[in-house]
């Protein structure tokens, strides 16, 4: 297994690690049965996430994506974080083994998960967004490399 | 190797000890000879071949003859197993495996059963074990082989092979064992267990890698597996691995030598590290029996962790330990060992294999333990998992 020195980096002193006790908006996605698990805490004024925090059980590229989407989402509007693809999330990392590419769609879709969550909140119409409901294996096949 | 590192992945591979190496060298430049040459220096070598199948053979309590090399125990497992159920195949098309074995053999029989063989999966026990009654319930009137191993990779749990094989035995059907792992932690003995076929490998007891051995009981038909020249008396063609061979006798005899000394060295950190482990880390479980066990083995589950993570961050303090997590797998699944004890997914996610060798300490297993408290601490922190236990109020 050959990770880059900046997933490294981000699994073993992850960025914004913990939860968002106040959140506006809180997104889970992937199962246990699959070994990955991420959970996303959004902090969201006028639109503009101010602050993200994450939570992750899974492997070392779980952590890493998790770790570097809420450094790109900081600072965004939701339209525009919700623009950030796992590609992104895989070019900032240095790339990742190709068994792992399915972490960075996780995190793409923690992301929107928990925009999706504060949209609820806010009394938006929000129609049933992706979600991993588990083990389909989509996302080997499905990525956008 | 790094003094900085602790080495506790006994099970995956092993070094080859010097006294070992010493004995390999001259026959890779001065005698390398060809054992199928009549000039001298092809006898030098066939002597070495033949002292080494003798040297194995008097380990097992068999017959040089009944020795046979190969390139390595995947070897042996897949020409057993193909070997067999080929031979008899007129006989009868159907064959028993565990659902615990190693890949060598659970492969094998996949094979197998794409070519129209029959296979039954025998389950195995909270614990890991093989119930012989249903062994017993399992055998048909056309089942022509059983192959059961020995002791398990991952979870070390040890098999009642005497009791297995005398099923087998009682019913005219021909028992393989997978003592890979067994080899060099047990005292193997073909006649007293009973076995007709064995299969064994060089690097994990202190031999070199790239070579192991199938044990053949007189009598056994098995099919050729590698065609070509008549080496292994006309039964596995290929040039002999001269050194190899030389290399897995002297191992061999080294580790039945030491056998209690060895025995007793691993359990007593076998048992300090499980034991500490429970003491100060909540929420794990050992996989596997406490007791019948390969002694260098642990096994343990935590719980609302994952296992690559867990091996990640051991690495980063210098200890190379193994995990049946899918993420060190390539697949997504994890451990199938796991699995067929019945873990849910979650659990066998987390878990870490560390199995000890002859140089680990005391203080080795200390220091894993103080990281391990530290790691498990911290990744559990960073689990959503964990958090959701925590709100729910730890009751459970």
């Amino acid at each position: 297994m050959m990770y880059s020195e900046k997933v490294m980096d981000h699994f073993m002193n992850p960025r914004n690690m913990g939860e968002i006790e106040d959140a506006d908006g809180v997104g889970q996605v992937g199962n246990a049965k699959c070994g990955d698990i991420m959970k996303m805490y959004l902090k969201i004024e006028n639109d503009v996430i101010v602050d993200a925090k994450f939570k992750t059980f899974g492997c070392g590229a779980a952590v890493a994506t998790s770790s570097i989407a809420t450094e790109l989402i900081k600072g965004k509007t939701i339209e525009e974080a919700l623009k950030v693809t796992n590609k992104a999330v895989v070019e900032a990392l240095d790339g990742l083994p190709p068994a792992k590419l399915h972490c960075s769609v996780l995190a793409e879709e923690a992301v929107a998960a928990a925009i999706e969550d504060y949209r609820r909140r806010h009394g938006y119409d929000v129609e049933n967004s992706q979600q991993c409901p588990g083990c389909c294996r989509k996302c080997e096949s499905d990525l956008d490399e | 190797m790094d003094k900085n590192i602790i080495y506790v992945d006994h099970a995956a591979t092993t070094y080859v000890k010097p006294e070992v190496f010493e004995e390999m060298k001259p026959y890779f430049t001065d005698l390398f000879g060809n054992p199928s040459s009549i000039y001298s220096l092809g006898r030098e070598s066939r002597k070495a071949v033949e002292n080494a199948r003798s040297q194995i053979a008097y380990c097992l309590g068999a017959h040089p003859t009944e020795i046979y090399f190969t390139g390595s125990g995947t070897e042996a497992d897949n020409w057993a197993i193909k070997g067999v159920a080929y031979a008899n195949r007129k006989k009868g098309k159907h064959l028993i495996t565990s659902a615990i074995e190693h890949h060598a053999v659970l492969h094998a029989f996949d094979y197998l059963k794409k070519e129209g063989f029959d296979v039954t999966y025998l389950p195995v026990d909270e614990r890991g074990f093989v119930n012989p009654k249903d062994l017993a319930e399992a055998i048909r009137p056309d089942t022509t082989l059983v192959s059961i191993m020995f002791a398990n990779n991952e979870i070390g749990t040890i098999q009642p092979i005497k009791e297995l094989a005398a099923i087998a035995k009682e019913k005219g059907v021909v028992f393989h064992t997978d003592a890979v792992q067994a080899m060099g932690n047990i005292d193997v003995k073909v006649n007293d267990l009973g076995v007709d076929l064995l299969s064994m490998s060089a690097h994990k007891f202190y031999g070199p890698k790239g070579v192991g051995a199938l044990y053949i009981r007189k009598g056994v038909r098995v099919d050729n597996f590698i065609h070509g020249g008549a080496q292994e008396r006309n039964k596995r063609a290929g040039t002999e691995n001269v050194a190899g061979v030389v290399g897995m006798a002297a191992a061999l005899k080294l580790a039945y030598e030491n056998l209690d000394e060895y025995n007793s060295h691993l359990r007593k950190l076998s048992d300090r590290l499980i034991d500490s482990v429970m003491e100060r880390i909540p929420h794990v479980r050992l996989n596997g029996d406490r007791e019948k066990r390969l002694p260098g083995n642990v096994n343990l589950s935590f719980q609302f962790i994952e296992g690559e993570s867990l091996l990640l961050m051991l690495d980063m303090k210098g200890i190379q330990a193994s995990s049946g997590s899918a993420c060190t797998s390539g697949s997504l699944d994890p451990s199938h060992v796991l699995l067929a004890i019945g873990l849910p997914h979650e659990i066998a996610h987390g878990s870490l294999r560390i199995t000890f060798g002859e140089k680990n300490t005391e203080q080795d297993v200390d220091y894993i333990v103080d990281n391990l408290v530290e790691i498990v601490g911290k990744l559990r922190q960073m689990s959503p998992l964990y958090e959701d236990f925590i709100k729910k109020g730890n009751n459970k």
